[in-house]
């Protein structure tokens, strides 16, 4: 039988849970509350007026096929993102592991990047692209490659992948270490002794055992690509060329605050945290299954 | 210890006068959007008209490029902390105008303060922009400006070229283009302000509609209408130099303008305003223009303004409206506009201020400073000449630049990426329509 406390009268647990519920309301439920209603008003940019329009801001969207690109958009710029800066911070955490010698310098040194606000890390690798003073693009023009990430939605998609990623190396370089060196070493040793190879021990000893951290990096690092990575975007491309690296939180911006169109910015606000909502969902019912603890 | 006291007591002292002196005078606040070179002069402005009486402090405050001053503003007058003066630019006039009520017109507020004002002192062609069809001013004209044509002339002699050779129509321009290719030249042409330059000003050069009902001037049902043949063409041969590498692009904005500056494009087209960053860096010689335009057209017409105006804003009390009719009435003096005219290559928006500064022989000594103003007003204004007033434009604006970079690279015909323009930017018409009945 599972031991439970009962607390008596309701003043005590009520107050204890009061901030959390208060800070829930003001910043969660609040604002939300907020952008379902404006999703359903056509207002002016000044507030002057106003007119219900029922679900027409939801329509005028679902029609605008910039707007269902943008799904796309988000999807492989999450998914890039995501993978390529795991994979890499894995690759070096396994490296760092294995260091005998300065090991902090190195560990020290993985983890810089992650204190660079993402906007700043936009702005270094701008500089290093611009097609006037860049030393990369010139490098590249040297190559006979032709870099204008201003005008080629390609390579102003690989640009924003590249600064987005930088950083959240450092992020998942951390964790992944941390989740390494929490693996006992004796099972690693026995299986050594019972003959398995480095990657054999690798993929079926470490990446289980690391599956609660990758499962918890992997929530972390959507969440950031779909709404951190809008100082990366806004200081690189501003959504361009031709809105190819518009994702989902820049439209919402761009189209709430550079156009003034406060309704559609509402209803895609709406429309995004239905979206979020349901991956959550998915990440937890799905794919938290898989994983050991 | 002591240092200390003192210290303490001179800062009491220091806030108290501090504090005397803001209570005596009017305080008028002003958000803006220039910074560099612009900033400073317009800083100098307003130090000159502190200086110039007691009554009124204007304090001004940059707050980010046009869009983003345009953005704090509306967001702030949402809040009810709005500044008294806004500097909106030509693009957001139609949202100001359908927004009645969030502004003081400039008629009304000079009247109120019993300010002498006389809205004819201004050109017409830029005073247009900012009136009412029934010829009530609504707002104050700036700085105005408008394209014409840059040329490094080192470049010209490098590529073979008369650097003082006829440029008048796209034809001879192309013709120097192949030219400069032909001898190697990285960069023969480069643009700044896709829609402004290539649409717009290229609408009202020919003398044809950007958009129908007078380019929006009559009316709020208004559609864009630049998906015409002359436009495709001339939007096709962009994307052919492009394509050709005769023209690279460098930006939706002014970004070119450091190309050229640099001594890297030969021949670009940007507003007159480019004229005081150009005279400061250019290590090369500079001459200017007139924009290009194609024959058998009936082009050329006039072109048409870029740059802002200042809007009082409403909600402030009596005593500080009188102060600001009072600092926007000491900018439409003449010192004051030939000064700024002559500083920066912004066009000289009062008759007596363009009178002047001719009178000073400033044209002489810096020729090609008054082809701007030439080029502007060297016809009647027809309805397709006057202007643009359309809502929602600074979306407009970035949709036109995003299907013209479907151009320059290629995945899209001129033809293709103008009518998508054109019927993604009604979209837009008509939502602006719906929520300014």
């Amino acid at each position: 039988m599972e031991k439970r406390v009962f607390f008596k009268g309701w003043w005590l647990p009520a107050l204890l849970v009061a901030p959390q519920l208060l800070i829930s309301f003001v910043f969660f439920f609040y604002p939300s509350g907020q952008a379902i209603w404006n999703s359903l008003f056509l207002p002016d940019p000044f507030g002057l007026k106003t007119e219900f329009v029922g679900l027409d801001n939801f329509r005028f969207l679902l029609s605008d096929p910039y707007y269902l690109a943008s799904f796309k958009t988000t999807i492989i710029f999450s998914t890039a993102v995501s993978v390529s800066s795991m994979a890499l911070g894995l690759y070096l955490a396994a490296l760092a592991d294995r260091l005998i010698k300065g090991a902090g310098v190195y560990q020290t040194l993985l983890i810089w990047p992650y204190a660079i606000a993402p906007a700043i890390a936009g702005v270094l690798w701008l500089f290093m692209f611009n097609g006037n003073i860049g030393l990369a693009s010139y490098y590249l023009k040297a190559l006979g490659y032709e870099w204008n990430h201003t005008l080629k939605g390609d390579q102003a998609m690989f640009l924003v992948i590249l600064a987005s990623s930088w950083g959240r190396i450092s992020y998942n370089f951390l964790f992944f270490l941390a989740g390494l060196q929490a693996i006992p070493k004796s099972i690693i040793e026995a299986a050594a002794i019972d003959g398995a190879s480095f990657w054999k021990r690798f993929g079926t000893i470490v990446i289980p055992l690391l599956s609660p951290i990758t499962f918890f990096l992997l929530v972390v690092n959507i969440v950031y690509a779909f709404f951190d990575t809008f100082g990366v975007i806004h200081t690189i491309t501003s959504g361009g060329p031709e809105q190819s690296t518009t994702i989902l939180v820049y439209k919402v911006f761009s189209d709430g605050f550079v156009s003034q169109d406060l309704g559609s910015s509402a209803a895609q606000s709406v429309i995004l945290l239905v979206l979020v909502g349901i991956l959550t969902v998915i990440q937890f019912k799905y794919i938290e299954r898989k994983v050991h603890y | 210890m002591k240092t200390i006291k003192a210290i303490i007591a001179s800062l009491a002292l220091f806030a108290m006068f501090a504090g005397t002196s803001a209570q005596a005078k009017v305080e008028i606040q002003w958000w803006h959007a220039f910074g560099g070179r612009l900033g400073e002069l317009l800083d100098e402005q307003v130090n000159k008209f502190n200086a110039s009486q007691n009554k009124y402090t204007v304090v001004h405050t940059r707050k980010g490029n046009y869009s983003e001053t345009l953005n704090a503003g509306i967001a702030a007058f949402r809040a009810g902390q709005h500044p008294n003066i806004l500097m909106v630019f030509e693009v957001g006039t139609a949202s100001l105008m359908a927004a009645k009520g969030a502004y003081v017109p400039m008629y009304q507020l000079m009247k109120d303060a019993g300010q002498r004002f006389n809205p004819n002192g201004f050109v017409s062609a830029v005073s247009g922009y900012y009136t009412t069809t029934d010829g009530k001013m609504l707002s104050m004209p700036y700085n105005s400006s408008t394209p014409v044509l840059w040329v490094n002339k080192d470049l010209m002699k490098k590529a073979g070229l008369d650097p003082e050779m006829d440029l008048s129509t796209w034809k001879r321009v192309g013709n120097a283009l192949d030219a400069a290719k032909a001898k190697g030249i990285d960069m023969p042409f480069c643009t700044c302000w896709h829609s402004w330059v290539h649409l717009e000003n290229f609408s009202a050069y020919h003398n044809i509609p950007f958009a129908t009902k007078s380019n929006g001037f009559a009316g709020l049902d208004t559609e864009l209408a630049f998906n015409s043949p002359v436009h495709i063409k001339h939007i096709q041969t962009l994307g052919k130099w492009a394509q050709e590498g005769k023209f690279k692009y460098m930006g939706r904005r002014n970004e070119a303008g450091k190309n050229f500056r640099a001594g890297e494009c030969m021949l670009m087209t940007e507003s007159s305003a480019g004229y005081a960053g150009i005279k400061k860096e250019a290590k090369f010689e500079f001459g200017i223009r007139h924009l290009p335009y194609y024959g058998a057209t009936e082009a050329p017409q006039n072109t048409i303004i870029g740059g802002s105006s200042l809007w009082a804003l409403s909600g402030k009390s009596k005593e500080e409206n009188k102060g600001t009719a009072a600092f926007l009435a000491f900018l439409s003096k003449t010192d004051i506009q030939a000064k700024w005219h002559q500083d920066t290559g912004y066009l000289g928006v009062t008759t007596a201020a363009a009178k002047a500064t001719k009178k000073s022989g400033f044209y002489k000594s810096n020729p090609g400073t008054d082809l701007a103003g030439i080029q502007m007003m060297r016809n009647k204004v027809t309805q397709n000449s006057k202007g643009l007033r359309l809502g929602s434009f600074d979306q407009i604006r970035g949709i036109i630049d995003e299907e013209m970079e479907g151009v320059y690279n290629g995945t899209k015909t001129a033809q293709v990426a103008l009518d998508s323009a054109v019927k993604r930017g009604n979209v837009l018409l008509r939502r602006f329509e719906r929520a300014n009945k």
